[in-house]
């Protein structure tokens, strides 16, 4: 589409023939530099997180452009400490929490969807419209009541704590983004599944949701990063019990100490973002279509 | 090694058992008289997605606007206590007042730079991809994440010595002195500072929706107004923005309703200080600084009323859709 456009202009004899060439070095221009700024700020954390404590400290980031390959500058210092300084143990306890949070909401929300779009019961779409409404209640409604039936229950400061909360939370999304796909699945194949005396147990794991991979996949990214990613979660009900922390308390801890650490807190903002910044680079299309799809959550 | 190993059961046991219980839950409903099995299975399907959706959302809700009501321990009623307490609180006020700020410049900002690289990159013969690549990047990075690479970028060094701090070696490098970013709150500097964080974060969601509604833009008409003369400027405002509005509103609202509620950004950067409250950061330090569940109930309230609107116009336009498929 973006060729047809640029044929037109570019036919000689064009009335904006002088312009456009003009416009096009604009063009360039504009997005070279708005680009620019967005890489920017994290190339100059990536950097500093390789150089000397005292380097950090004493000169810009941008000076090793200067003497990029004098390798005598560059070291992995500020990883190991930052690593074996809780780090690690939040990276592990970070998969810990992500993984299930992401596929137990993912397996009830398919459940959940399949009976959406293929069943009649009673109230179904009354219950739908009300699963839309929710997906824009701030999750903040949840935390205090919560937080007593935890503590309640001893479970504050667990991973079961946390799966449920992000189950929970992630639940309406989930639905709405699965119901929406399943929804545009021919119904003849249902049909003719029943038919053939398929049971709606069978039809679900057999054919539903082999065939809504791609909608599982953006909502489990979108999910998956969510979780990796959130503070306000894990601080409300994880950060109680040490052991169990993740990293973006981590990384939230270290700011609070080590404010102008800089070696050490570029570092371990690094990694905190190598989990998403692998499924950026790995699953860009579904993680493109997870995060459009998704952003509406609460 | 043993860190990892009971990382693998704890994931083992929480997605084995959710797999069990609908196993289980079929299981006896097949066994039931073919009436009954037809009746009930749609609830053993939809039955786990309620619960979870009742336990964790419609419950907690219901019983924050019932603390609202209650002291700080929900031990005694209030009344209305907890909201003139927080309207006649100067810090809420101006926490509220830094809310409006950015709900109305986060939203607007990243629709515009979204929509300028979303149309700019479509002009591209090469590199379009590239480009749009690196504006979504961001996306993928946590609140906190983003906060540390800012906070680099805004760092001031009064100790003497050089600059490491990007924005304020530009600064010093034209002649002025290092300014303390985060704490100049005079034309609400810092807040716009913070805010610029999260349009960084968000401008990419803009693009990549703006830009898929451009390139749905049929070509005829803006070949018709090309041929009639019209300057690209003109195109654009007057062809192609009418066409794509939907899509503004659509982005513009969904990155209002994540606005809304921002707190890591203020709690990580300034918790509040130097005249950067917001409310979900308020919420945040009412439960744990003040211990008062009745002050950060009715905060969440707060919240929750200012969403009503958003959750109309959410309903409306799923039935909207609905009705056109």
């Amino acid at each position: 589409m973006s060729q047809t456009a640029t044929d037109v202009k570019n036919t000689p004899g064009e009335p904006h023939d002088a312009r456009s060439f003009g416009q096009r070095w604009g063009v360039i221009i504009t997005l070279v530099l708005v680009c620019a700024i967005w890489t920017v700020p994290t190339l100059g954390l990536l950097i500093s997180s390789f150089r000397e404590e005292a380097d950090v400290d004493a000169s810009g980031w941008w000076t090793v452009f200067t003497r990029p390959f004098d390798f005598t500058q560059w070291t992995l210092d500020s990883y190991e400490r930052v690593l074996s300084g809780g780090m690690g143990d939040a990276f592990i306890n970070s998969i810990v929490v992500a993984v299930p949070a992401t596929v137990i909401p993912v397996m009830i929300a398919a459940f959940a969807a399949y009976a959406f779009t293929f069943m009649r019961f009673w109230g179904r779409n009354l219950l739908f419209i009300f699963v839309v409404g929710l997906l824009v209640v701030p999750l903040q409604v949840a935390f205090v009541p919560l937080l007593q039936i935890y503590v309640d229950f001893e479970l504050n400061g667990t991973f079961l704590a946390v799966w449920l909360a992000h189950t929970g939370f992630g639940m309406p999304l989930a639905i709405y983004i699965l119901r929406n796909y399943m929804g545009s699945l021919p119904k003849e194949i249902i049909e003719s599944a029943e038919i053939d005396g398929a049971s709606h147990f069978q039809t679900f794991w057999r054919l539903i949701l082999p065939m809504s991979v791609p909608a599982l996949a953006a909502f489990a990214i979108f999910q998956f990063l969510w979780v990796w990613n959130d503070l306000l979660v894990a601080l409300i009900f994880l950060a109680s019990n040490p052991a169990n922390t993740v990293v973006t308390i981590e990384l939230q801890k270290l700011l609070g100490e080590f404010g102008s650490e800089w070696h050490l807190l570029t570092a371990a903002a690094f990694v905190t973002m190598t989990v998403p910044l692998i499924v950026f680079f790995s699953l860009q299309r579904f993680f493109v279509r997870g995060l459009t799809a998704g952003s509406v959550k609460g | 090694m043993i860190d990892i190993l009971n990382a693998v059961i704890a994931i083992l046991l929480g997605v084995g058992g959710v797999t069990l219980l609908y196993f289980a839950l079929n299981a006896v409903v097949e066994r039931l008289p073919r009436r009954w099995e037809a009746r009930l299975k749609p609830f053993v399907f939809i039955g786990p997605a309620v619960l979870v959706v009742g336990l964790f959302l419609v419950y907690p809700a219901v019983q924050t606007v019932v603390y609202s009501f209650a002291n700080d321990d929900s031990t005694s009623w209030v009344g209305l206590d907890n909201y003139t307490a927080l309207f006649s609180d100067p810090g809420f006020r101006s926490a509220l007042l830094n809310n409006v700020l950015w709900i109305v410049i986060v939203p607007t900002l990243s629709v515009v730079i979204g929509l300028l690289v979303a149309v700019l990159a479509d002009k591209l013969s090469r590199g379009e991809n590239v480009a749009k690549s690196v504006i979504f990047l961001p996306m993928a990075i946590s609140f906190v994440g983003a906060a540390t690479i800012w906070g680099f970028i805004y760092d001031a060094n009064l100790r003497g010595g050089e600059q490491i701090g990007l924005l304020n070696a530009l600064v010093v490098g034209l002649g002025f002195d290092p300014v303390v970013w985060l704490q100049q709150s005079q034309w609400a500097l810092n807040d716009l500072l913070l805010m610029v964080i999260m349009v960084w974060l968000q401008a990419g969601f803009a693009m990549v929706l703006l830009s898929a509604a451009i390139k749905n833009v049929p070509d005829e008409t803006v070949e018709a107004a090309r041929i009639d003369g019209a300057t690209e400027m003109k195109i654009f405002f007057q062809i192609v923005v009418p066409q794509i509005w939907a899509s503004v509103l659509v982005v513009f609202t969904t990155i209002l309703i994540l606005v809304m509620k921002i707190f890591d950004i203020v709690y990580v950067m300034t918790n509040g200080a130097f005249d950067t409250e917001v409310v979900a950061n308020t919420f945040f330090k009412q439960l744990f600084e003040f211990g008062n569940n009745g002050r950060a109930a009715a905060v969440v309230v707060i919240l929750m009323i200012a969403v009503i609107p958003l959750m109309v116009y959410q309903v409306r336009r799923y039935r909207l859709e609905e009705a056109g498929r």
